[in-house]
Formats: structure tokens, C-alpha cells, sequence
């Protein structure tokens, strides 16, 4: 098979994974030697029709799998075309893909071959090769598999920016039903583990600034939405937990998509696009704006609203905290405003000290107006009245939003 | 009023600035003006680290703004001199904190310009190819880069820190700039022609790109948003977008006809289908449609036809034996009645666009003859996004819904036309929508009278949309 044929097959099964992420690490630079750098901020280095971000070069070492998840396109049930690189292909393509400014780096993932320890042994000879036989100072973000030993996984830290193990669902007898191989527990044995090496990593950063890193720039996950019946309530507070016990840097969410010849377990639609679409805006609130899962998605409404943003949701069931006064309000609770996102807030804040901001002071700040108004008193303006006078929710667009999306798998590649 | 020529670098502003400063000329009284010549932007090496000590004034300018000046100055407004001083004599004139007020009209600008500078540079060091040529001393990697401001010193040593240890050049049509390995060098713009041609490794890489695209999640407005257009000419895998955009619909038609959804599958198509912008692909990608079963008994797809500048829409169910053939709509025995009524309600068919709900013929067979048959709901709303893309392409003001197929596929609802008919009302789709009969269903009466009458009052139908 040609390095072209591959590299279709390949690219093909890692394009589910919704991380691209480039940023977040150490700053390198290859002054000293080796090639490449990073700057901390992440670099899109293309874009696709499908308005994603190209920055790393995402691929899986093989699609072969033992394993059985019913959502994969690569389960090993499944009878899509296999293909697989060698450890030498894979560090070549990265390095010319590189040299020519393509990419930041390399995301690899891998199906599981043999057994975890012989998979998770392969993935991090790429990495290893890259960073001691090249000195590739770029970025590279590993998928771990939960069942490796500590030792490999400790080895992949060292050399990757960020680690991530997917969590997939949300619940253990979701993941009983539909990947009887994956283990909740185990997965957060695997992540506890990391953060413990990255906490370490930091403090013996601040005593000895050549101490030997371990994945800088954290580690992530990504969970299906829409394959089980969880709710978003159960989908966020696991997210949160997550965030909080282990510190993941991000979570993923994936909307689910029905594959072809599916096991009968799996739904026959996928849930619409715009759930994932919320529960990204939620995720956002609860990392930067101060809220709780509670607040967004609870036990009367678990589910998030289609219709309006969890934030403008959230203002509409609580007439009472508003009319919030921008040129009086503290941070947390300029926050809580729809249409005010954290870099507007910190301006305002900014400019409130030398100048009482105006209507048209939001025009300039390209506030929406729409959204913001009948929740706010600035200079010269009140809303008239609280409660009749809230906007009535936009009807729910289906343009922009394909309900349906592929009926391939979503997931692909998780280890 | 004086006028101060400087050469249009930061460092040439910085010092005819300090000059009026310590001279103590307003704004007001300063007209700048920029001399020509090939000097480098910004010397790097030999910038000052802030203004105010030179100055010798007790005011300070706060070092962000001497950031931000740098990076203004890499603008390609010639007016950016003259703001940058006004904001300079604001704050050294009792607005130290002038920079937190993102509302005031100067910061603002300023800011605006800043914007545009920082997202060049942010694009240079995304877009720019490199290729691989070889040169006496070894491979020498060159890439063509056109940036929208002069920032090619500003993002120099970016690519150093990158690939210090290869040999390599950025050409511009502004300035160009070299690394040998060792040390950095300039010189003056050039030509594209300059340019090397393919690297071979740029078929990899489109490879890689093809695959990576998902066609089932088309957001073209987000890749152009960040990836605008004036950027594809020199991205290798640009020139593939048009084709994957041709196909994507096709691809998740086969993907989705591969899948276990039974039903309702044209809302995602709708969103894929929704965003292909020209009239040409649009037809292109009809012509492979086979989202509903009535693909495989016609002979092809029958798309709409008419100017795209049409003012009216005309609407009908399907296509018939004759436009199944030559594979143009209305142009069989009801067209021609269509076009009669047209020409006596005073519209002029050259000038509508003319299209139907269900763009396969449907037919069964009674001896020799093809005989029409009604297409059900399912296969109306599976050729529903394709009428709604032409809509929204053409944007008519007046929308024409001939017979009851069309009517309900527009109006989401069953509609009996007869009782209907002749009312207009303001849709999504158009700001008049008519409801009227289906020509067709004018030849099917055999009474002359009857049928004479009826014709009248379609064609009064028609006048009501003038
Ligand atoms: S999710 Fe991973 S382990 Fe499960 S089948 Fe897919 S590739 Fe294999
Ligand atoms: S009738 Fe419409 S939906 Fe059905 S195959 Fe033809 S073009 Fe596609």
C-alpha cells in the first residue's frame, strides 16, 4: 500500500476527534538546535469547508483494532478499510509536513493492536524518535491508553505537550452497554495518575528549570453526546468533575452519528448539532464565568434549552438578578450578562474607571444589543420592565446546524 | 500648520515625534507626510526600550503604548502617523490612562489598526508555504507570502526561532527576508515570479487535507471567515475546496443512503446543500442526486433554468416525458400553455427563474407511454433543499407556486389549492407568494368552456404579483 493510500485511510479514521489544539505549552525554539518552536498560542495553519481548524497533523499509526466499541468506526466488527504506518513513516511525515510550515506538530492516536502495552509502545517510539533523534521542539499531543502501564504512559508524558484519554460516556453502564472493554474507573486511575506526574513536573519546575517536562500542556478528554440516553445534566457534572479532580485542561464533546450496519443498541439518529453547540457554551460558562452545573442544567431541566444559549437561558428563568448596572457591577456579576463575553467584561472594567459607558460605547465594543439591553442600565438607558419585556427566545434555526450528521462514527481512534 | 516628513518606519516616526513633543507642537499643527524609499520597517536592533527617558520629561509613556506603536506602524494607513502622535500628546498632556478607554475614538482606531496588524502576522506564520529548491550550499527552502501590512521584519525572528536550522527565505512583493542558517537578512521586494514552483511533497499534503475534511459538517462561511479568499491563491490545498464542496453532497447522499436513517435525511443534506454558493455547482451537484429513489427511473435531473438576477420564482411539482428528455423544465405541453398565460398577465418567462419541487420525472408505464405520477411526501422533502438553495441564491421578491405539490412544500402544510388559490402572502422565501393551479391540470379539462374559463383565471392569478 502507497504512503498516499495510508495516509487517506488514516486521516480518514482520526477525523472524529474534535481536538486540534495547539497551544497551551512551554515556550521552544530551535536556536540551540533541532527544529521547530512554540509559542504558547496555538497556530490554525488551514482550514477545511467544514470550518475546522487544520494545525496539527491527526492521524492514527493503525485502525486495526481488538477492541469492540460499538460507536467506532474502527471496532474490530467493523469492515471499513485498514491500513497502517510504520513508526519511521509517521516521524517523516511529521518532520516534512513540518519543514514545509503545514503544521504545528502531530496528534497520534492509534487502534488497538496486539495488546495496550504493544499499541501504546509504538505511539510513543514516534514521539520519542521526533524528540530525541530529530530534536523536534514542536507540538505533539498523544492519545494514552488507560490499560498501558505506568511506565509507558510516564514515557509519553515526557515527551508529548498533552496527553488525553477519552472518556466517551458519561456513565459506567453506558460504557458497559456500548464499550464492555472501557472502564470509568480505570480511565480515572490513568488521568489521576498524570495529573500527579504533572503536578510534580511544576513544582520541580520551580526549583530546577531544566527539570525533565511532563506533558505541559495538560491533558484533555472528549465524551459522545446523544449515542445513550445521559442527560446534559449528567454529561456537564461529570465534565466538571473531571475539570475539577483531575484538571483537565479541556473536554471535548462529540454529537454522536449513526454508523452503517450499527448494532441495534445504538440510537438511529444522532442528536441535533446544536446540542453539541450548547454544550460547549455551558462547559465555557462553567470554566470562565463563574457558574455551576446546577445553575445551567438541573434535576427540573436536565437537558439545555436548543433554543437560546445556557447563559441567556440561565437570565431568563432569573428576572431577579437583573437589571445588573455596567458601570457599577462587579466582575462576577458583569459576567452573568448575555451578550458580555470575559474580554468585554475586563474592558469595561477598564473604562469604567475614567468614563461612565454609554449605549454607543457598546455599539463600539460590538456588544449585541439585542441580547444585552433588557438586562442592563447604562448612562441612558433601563429596560422599561423586567419580565414581559425579556425577548421572547429566536426561534430555533435548523440553517447552520445539520441535525444529522455523518453516519460514520463520531469516535474513531480513541484508545 | 508645519508639515513633517518622515520615513514611514517606526523608528522615523519615533524621532520626528520626539522632536514635537519636546517642542511642544499640538497635533493639530502637524500634517504628516511619508517619504519614499526602501527603508526597513522597524530596526529591531537598535530600538530604544521606551520613550520617555530620551525625552527627558517627567511624563511616562506607558511602555504598552510603544507596543502597540510598533505594531501600528506596520499598518499600511498613511493616517496612522498623525493618530499615533495625537494619542502621544494625549497622554503625555493629562490622559496617562488614555489606552484603557477602548470607546475613545483614537484608542479605538488605533486599536483597529493594531487588530489588523497582530492578525497578519498571526496569518503570515500560518499561510506561509515553504518549498524545497536546491541551492550549491544544499536545500534551500522558499516560500511566496503576500501580507496585507508591512510586516515582514515584525515577524522575522518567529520563523528564525521555528527553523533556525534550515536555510531559508520569505519573498513579498514588500520586503524579503533570508536566513542562512546564521544571520538574518533583508532585501527588497520582488516578484511572484520569484517564486519557486511545486514541492512534491504538497500532494501528501493535499491527501492529508481531503481527509480530514468531514463533508458532512459543510461550514464554509467559518473556514472563509479565517481562511479568507485572497489567502488560497498561494495555499496549495486551497485549490481543492471548490472540488470537495462539489462532492460533499454527493458523499453524504452515499454515505447516508449507506446509513440506517430511513427518515428525514434532507435536513442535513439541506445544511451541506444550503452552502454551496454557486448556481453552476448547485446544478453540477443535482445532477449526481440520489437522495430518493426517482434517480434511478429518469433519465436526469431536470434543475431549475432562468436569469439568477430573476425577480419571480416560478415553482412547479416535477418534470414531465418532454423535460425529462431534453432536460429543461416546463418546456412540454403545460410549459408552453405556461408560457402563454405569462405572456398575457404581462411577464416576460425570459425573465423568471423556473424550477421544480421534485426535480426527477416520475412515471409509470401504460403500454408505450411514460405516465406521470405524483411524487409522495417523502420524496418532495428529500428534493426540498434543492428548490430552497435555488430560492436563496435567487432571492425572487415573488414567489409562484404552481398547484398543490409546490404549495405544500413551501408552506410546510397541506394546501387545497382550489380553495386557496389567488392569495398572496408574505413567506421566508419571497415577499409575494402566490398560490395558484398547476398548468397541467389546466389540459386535463376536456369541456373548451370550462377549460377557457379556468385559463382566464389563471392567468388572473398571475397579474396578481405585478
Ligand atoms: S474506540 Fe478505540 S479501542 Fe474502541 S474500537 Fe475504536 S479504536 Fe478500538
Ligand atoms: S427527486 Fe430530488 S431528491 Fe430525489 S433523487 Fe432526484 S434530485 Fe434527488
Amino acid at each position: 500500500m502507497t504512503l498516499d493510500s495510508k495516509l487517506s485511510i488514516l486521516a480518514d479514521a482520526a477525523k472524529y476527534d474534535a481536538s486540534c489544539a495547539s497551544s497551551g505549552t512551554t515556550k521552544r525554539n530551535s536556536r540551540e538546535g533541532g527544529i521547530g518552536s512554540t509559542t504558547g498560542a496555538g497556530i490554525c495553519h488551514s482550514y477545511t469547508p467544514d470550518g475546522r481548524c487544520v494545525s496539527l497533523l491527526k492521524i492514527l499509526l493503525t485502525n486495526y483494532c481488538i477492541y469492540d466499541c460499538l460507536y467506532c468506526i474502527n471496532r474490530a466488527s467493523s469492515g471499513v478499510q485498514r491500513a497502517r504506518f510504520t513508526v519511521e513513516e509517521v516521524v517523516n511525515l511529521t518532520l516534512d509536513f513540518y519543514r514545509r510550515n503545514y503544521i504545528e506538530g502531530l496528534f497520534l492516536s492509534s487502534g488497538i493492536i496486539r495488546n495496550p502495552d504493544y499499541t501504546m509502545e509504538s505511539v510513543v517510539e514516534v514521539a520519542r524518535r521526533l524528540r530525541v533523534d530529530h530534536g523536534f521542539r514542536g507540538y505533539i499531543h498523544l492519545k494514552t491508553i488507560p490499560e498501558a502501564s505506568p511506565a509507558l504512559i510516564a514515557e509519553a508524558g515526557r515527551w508529548a505537550d498533552r496527553l488525553s484519554i477519552n472518556v466517551e460516556l458519561a456513565t459506567q453502564p453506558d460504557l458497559d452497554r456500548l464499550a464492555p472493554e472501557k472502564n470509568l474507573q480505570r480511565i480515572e486511575t490513568s488521568m489521576g495518575a498524570i495529573k500527579g506526574r504533572i503536578d510534580e513536573f511544576k513544582t520541580e519546575r520551580k526549583k530546577f528549570s531544566n527539570a525533565p517536562p511532563f506533558a505541559p500542556a495538560g491533558q484533555s478528554t472528549q465524551m459522545i453526546v446523544g449515542a445513550t440516553g445521559a442527560t446534559d445534566s449528567a454529561i456537564l457534572n461529570q465534565a466538571s468533575h473531571l475539570y475539577g479532580k483531575h484538571r483537565l485542561r479541556r473536554v471535548y464533546y462529540s454529537a454522536f452519528s449513526p454508523i452503517p450496519d450499527a448494532s441495534n443498541k445504538l440510537p438511529l439518529a444522532s442528536p441535533p448539532m446544536v446540542r453539541e453547540h450548547r454544550l460547549y457554551q455551558a462547559d465555557w460558562l462553567l470554566r470562565f464565568y463563574g457558574f455551576q452545573v446546577s445553575e445551567l442544567a438541573g434535576e427540573t431541566a436536565p437537558n439545555l434549552d436548543l433554543a437560546v444559549d445556557p447563559k441567556m437561558a440561565w437570565a431568563l428563568r432569573n428576572p431577579a438578578e437583573f437589571p445588573v448596572n455596567i458601570n457599577r457591577a462587579p466582575r462576577e456579576t458583569l459576567l452573568r450578562v448575555p451578550g458580555l463575553g470575559v474580554r468585554n467584561v475586563d474592558r469595561i472594567l477598564a473604562i469604567r474607571r475614567w468614563h461612565r459607558l454609554r449605549v454607543d460605547d457598546l455599539v463600539r465594543l460590538r456588544v449585541s444589543l439585542k441580547k444585552t439591553l433588557p438586562f442592563i442600565e447604562v448612562a441612558d438607558h433601563r429596560p422599561s420592565l423586567i419580565g414581559p419585556a425579556l425577548p421572547a427566545p429566536a426561534p430555533f434555526k435548523l440553517k447552520q446546524m445539520d441535525l444529522f450528521g455523518p453516519p460514520v462514527s463520531v469516535a474513531s481512534g480513541q484508545l | 500648520m508645519i508639515t513633517l516628513t518622515v520615513p514611514p518606519t517606526f523608528a522615523g516616526w519615533r524621532s520626528a515625534a520626539r522632536k514635537a513633543l519636546q517642542e511642544g507642537i499640538p497635533p493639530g499643527e502637524i500634517l504628516w507626510e511619508e517619504a519614499g524609499g526602501d527603508a526597513p520597517l522597524l530596526d529591531l536592533f537598535t530600538l530604544e526600550p521606551a520613550l520617555p527617558a530620551s525625552i527627558q520629561s517627567p511624563v511616562r509613556v506607558p511602555p504598552a503604548f510603544m507596543e502597540l506603536a510598533k505594531r501600528v506602524a506596520c499598518h499600511r494607513a498613511p493616517t496612522r502617523w498623525a493618530i499615533l502622535y495625537r494619542a502621544l500628546w494625549r497622554i503625555t498632556h493629562g490622559e496617562p490612562h488614555l489606552l484603557d478607554v477602548f470607546v475613545d475614538s483614537d484608542v479605538h482606531q488605533l486599536m483597529g489598526m493594531d487588530k489588523a496588524v497582530r492578525r497578519d502576522v498571526h496569518k503570515m506564520r500560518a499561510f506561509v508555504r515553504f518549498r524545497e529548491v536546491t541551492h550549491p550550499e544544499g536545500v534551500w527552502s522558499v516560500a511566496w507570502f503576500e501580507p496585507a501590512h508591512l510586516i515582514v521584519e515584525l515577524n522575522a525572528s518567529f520563523f528564525v526561532d521555528r527553523f533556525a536550522g534550515m536555510r531559508w527565505s520569505i519573498l513579498t512583493p514588500d520586503r524579503c527576508v533570508h536566513w542562512d542558517g546564521e544571520s538574518l537578512g533583508f532585501s527588497p521586494g520582488v516578484d511572484r515570479s520569484a517564486a519557486p514552483g511545486e514541492d512534491a511533497v504538497e500532494d501528501l499534503w493535499r491527501t492529508y487535507y481531503s481527509h480530514i475534511f468531514n463533508p458532512a459538517r459543510v461550514k464554509i462561511h467559518a473556514m472563509q471567515a479565517e481562511m479568507p479568499k485572497h489567502y488560497w491563491k498561494n495555499l496549495p490545498e486551497a485549490a481543492l475546496i471548490p472540488d470537495l464542496l462539489r462532492a460533499a453532497p454527493g458523499r453524504v447522499a452515499e454515505m447516508l443512503s449507506r446509513s440506517l436513517i430511513k427518515s428525514a435525511p434532507a435536513e442535513s443534506r439541506e445544511t451541506i446543500i444550503s452552502e454551496v454558493a454557486d448556481w453552476e455547482s448547485l446544478k453540477e451537484s443535482a445532477s449526481t442526486c440520489q437522495a430518493c429513489p426517482l434517480y434511478k427511473n429518469a433519465t436526469q435531473t431536470v434543475f431549475g433554468e432562468g436569469p439568477r438576477s430573476a425577480r419571480i420564482v416560478l415553482l412547479g411539482e416535477q418534470p414531465g416525458d418532454q423535460e425529462d428528455i431534453q432536460g429543461r423544465p416546463f418546456v412540454g405541453p403545460a410549459g408552453q400553455l405556461l408560457d402563454r398565460a405569462l405572456t398575457e398577465a404581462g411577464i416576460d418567462r425570459k425573465e423568471c427563474y423556473v424550477t421544480n419541487s421534485v426535480k426527477h420525472f416520475k412515471w409509470e408505464p401504460r403500454g408505450k407511454r411514460r405516465i406521470h405520477e405524483k411524487p409522495n411526501k417523502t420524496e418532495v422533502s428529500a428534493c426540498k433543499p434543492w428548490w430552497k438553495a435555488e430560492l436563496a441564491l435567487v432571492r425572487p421578491s415573488v414567489l409562484i407556486c404552481l398547484g398543490a405539490t409546490a404549495a405544500q412544500t413551501v408552506f410546510d402544510r397541506d394546501v387545497r389549492v382550489l380553495a386557496e388559490r389567488g392569495t398572496v402572502v408574505e413567506t421566508v422565501h419571497a415577499a409575494k407568494t402566490l398560490i395558484t393551479v398547476h398548468p397541467s391540470s389546466l389540459l386535463r379539462i376536456s369541456d373548451p368552456e370550462q377549460r377557457e374559463h379556468a385559463y382566464r383565471r389563471f392567468v388572473e392569478d398571475l397579474t396578481l404579483v405585478l
